[in-house]
């Protein structure tokens, strides 16, 4: 078991090592193109142009290259945006890092309680009306734009309806620290939690209800009722424990997205300054330091996600617990 | 008697029509004994089966008839009261152990959670229990088995297991749905050897499925034979083996192999197919294969008649 783990941490490395690589190749390998010109942004000096092709070293080979970039991201962190006028990267970067997972963990809180909830419900009453409205909801979970979503939402939490008892309590747009306004915190975030989590409510809730339905045709589940226990026992030790698999692989997968800058448009329409906001901002203005830096903490999320995920199939499945 | 049958008759609304699975089934089970059925694949040997244990869920199935266990009658029994004679007093064993098992718990697990649904123990007294249980179905190192989950015991183990878990509240009735079919050839034979020992040592009712003649002749005291959904023969197994009269059950017969001396090159094997439960013939399900056929075997179904060896066919009972 220490040994799955390790080589999978192992594996890890190796991956985002390919995609650092990777990353790397599309925005300074690429022939005809002067990095140095796209780093020191539209109409540089010659001066500053120098400067940016030194501190790289794009005078010097590839794999030099490569290491210098990698050195001021992981070791020196004194990765420098030209573009914004010298601007320190990576403590920006970790800046947005609070504001994106405070956002993605609560949303996430808020779609697993209630996937949970509608799926098992929607297959308890599987084919009765019940189960039918919950899928229909679910439906328009899906179907809904976030970033329309999150507009409604504004208009009115924030303007229309802000004044009446439902929602006055709604602070104006923006994140407030966790550690400084812990009721700041959470009041700002309510709203973009639920725009946030209404899809995934939507997906995980349909994708769960299948799930249990597919289980219960199976031999085993005949074989629970033979045994004599109860509806609601084989519907949740049994056809749900079993459909819990696949729900996990799909939640580590969405939520290292996420995390990793999928959030974008709730953090846009929701003022919130976090990793998506940023690597929005930087792509607009052709930012390859930025860029390059978020695509790799980006990538450690997704990858981490896939690791965690492996680990958690391996608590909840026995089948793939290799001795 | 522990289990009476009257004209049970099941049948599923289809895409394409009303499958009559089974009808016009009756039949008995006493107290201790022994009951075989057999019949080829979709003679409706489970659907009979499953109906007595209420486990047809079906929402498009049509199930009338009546079951009585003990004097109770089941069809139209709520199933909250079902759930109190199920694994408790009426237990099942399926045909295949490899999906039988929930794959996520051990057996141990598993065996416990049927003991505690029907008792009132401690959790280590179900669990020591359990351990007890495997030890006498054979499992070598019981205490160590219990840990084990589905996928890492063998297919005769697992079904040991399986028989186990139908064994823990000592039911009156145990209904064996063809356990060894999914099993190579010593590992049925040790399982039949199992079952045997265990109905000496239990004294429960065992009503035992398969499809195969051969098996039954080892178990069963009584046997009954099924074809399209209806009973065409029943009699003791001295008197189905000795003197089979419906000319379905000796076409079953004559496939079986010796189970010594030289096989016969080719195997009888009884020529055409069951015909489709969607339109069954007006008259005998079987008379477009059977070899006896007369013309009267067309314009009528057969009644079982008779006591002690009850036949379904007109050319035998020579009317
Ligand atoms: N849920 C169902 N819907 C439609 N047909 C079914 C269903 N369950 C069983 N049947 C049909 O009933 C017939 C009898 O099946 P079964 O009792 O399983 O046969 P056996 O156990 O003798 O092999 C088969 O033809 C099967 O197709
Ligand atoms: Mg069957």
């Amino acid at each position: 078991m220490a040994y799955a783990i390790l080589q999978r941490l192992a594996q890890m490395v190796f991956v985002m090592f390919g995609i650092s690589m990777l990353v790397f190749l599309i925005f300074f390998g690429t022939p005809g193109v002067d990095p140095a010109a796209r780093i020191a942004g539209r109409n540089a000096s010659p001066e500053v142009l120098e400067a940016v092709r030194k501190s790289f070293g794009f005078d010097q080979p590839f794999y030099v290259q490569y290491f210098t970039m990698m050195k001021k991201i992981f070791v020196t962190g004194d990765l420098t945006s030209f573009v914004n006028r010298g601007w320190k990267v990576v403590p920006a970067v970790l800046d947005t890092v609070p504001v994106t997972l405070s956002l993605v963990i609560g949303a996430a809180v808020l779609w697993v309680v209630f996937s949970l909830i509608i799926g098992v419900l929607a297959a308890a009453y599987r084919d009765t009306w019940i189960d039918k409205v919950l899928m229909i909801l679910g439906l328009i979970g899906i179907s809904m734009p976030v970033y329309w979503l999150g507009e409604v939402m504004n208009l009115m939490t924030q303007s229309r309806f802000h004044d009446s008892w439902l929602f006055s309590w709604v602070p104006p747009l923006g994140y407030k620290n966790l550690s400084d306004d812990p009721k700041g915190w959470f009041l700002t975030l309510v709203i973009p939690w639920i725009t946030l989590a209404i899809l995934y409510i939507g997906l995980y809730g349909r994708v769960l209800r299948a799930a249990i339905t597919e289980a219960l045709q199976e031999d085993y589940i005949r074989t629970a009722r033979a045994k004599g226990l109860s509806e609601t026992r084989i519907l949740l030790r049994h056809a749900l424990r079993t459909s819990l698999i696949g729900f996990v692989t799909l939640f580590g997968l969405d939520f290292g997205a996420l995390v990793g800058g999928s959030a974008l448009l709730t953090e846009v329409v929701f003022g919130l300054q976090g990793v998506g906001k940023l690597t929005f901002d930087a792509l607009q203005n052709l930012d390859l330091p930025v860029i390059m830096t978020t695509v790799l903490y980006a990538s450690f999320f997704v990858v981490m996600a896939n690791a965690v995920v492996d680990m958690v199939y391996i608590l909840l499945d026995p089948r793939v617990r290799t001795s | 008697m522990i289990l009476e049958v009257r004209d049970l008759a099941v049948s599923f609304r289809t895409e394409q029509g009303l499958v009559r699975a089974i009808d016009g089934v009756s039949f008995e089970v006493f107290e201790g004994e022994v009951l075989g059925i057999v019949g080829e694949s979709g003679s409706g040997k489970t659907v009979t089966m499953l109906a007595v244990m209420g486990l047809i869920t079906d929402p498009n199935s049509v199930i009338e008839g009546s079951i009585r266990y003990r004097g109770r009658e089941l069809v139209g029994m709520r199933q909250r009261e079902l759930q109190h004679l199920r694994g408790r007093e009426i237990a099942m064993i399926f045909q295949d152990p490899m999906t039988a098992l929930t794959p996520v718990y051990t057996i141990g697990w598993q065996i416990a959670e049927q003991i505690l649904a029907h008792q009132k123990v401690s959790k280590s007294a179900a669990w020591d229990k359990a351990i007890g249980l495997l030890d006498e179905v054979g499992i070598p190192k019981p205490e160590e088995a219990v840990h084990r989950y589905p996928h890492q015991l063998s297919g005769g183990m697992r079904q040991r297991a399986v028989i186990a878990m139908a064994l823990t509240c000592n039911p009156a009735l145990l209904v064996a749905d063809e356990p060894t079919t999914a099993l190579d050839v010593t590992v049925q034979a040790q399982i039949l050897d199992l079952l045997r020992k265990l109905r000496k040592a239990h004294g429960s009712s065992i009503v035992f499925i398969t499809h195969d003649l051969g098996v039954m002749a080892e178990l069963a005291d009584r046997i009954m034979v099924m074809y399209a959904g209806r009973i065409v023969e029943r009699a003791t197994a001295a008197r189905l083996f000795a003197e089979p009269r419906h000319p379905y059950t000796r076409a079953l017969l004559d496939s079986i192999p010796p189970l010594d001396g030289a096989r016969p090159r080719r195997l009888r094997s009884i020529a055409g197919a069951p015909p489709s439960l969607l339109n069954l013939p007006k008259g005998c399900a079987f008379a477009p294969r059977c070899p006896s056929r007369l013309s009267v075997c067309d314009e009528a179904k057969p009644t079982l008649t008779g006591t002690a060896h009850a036949v379904a066919c007109v050319v035998a009972s020579g009317r």
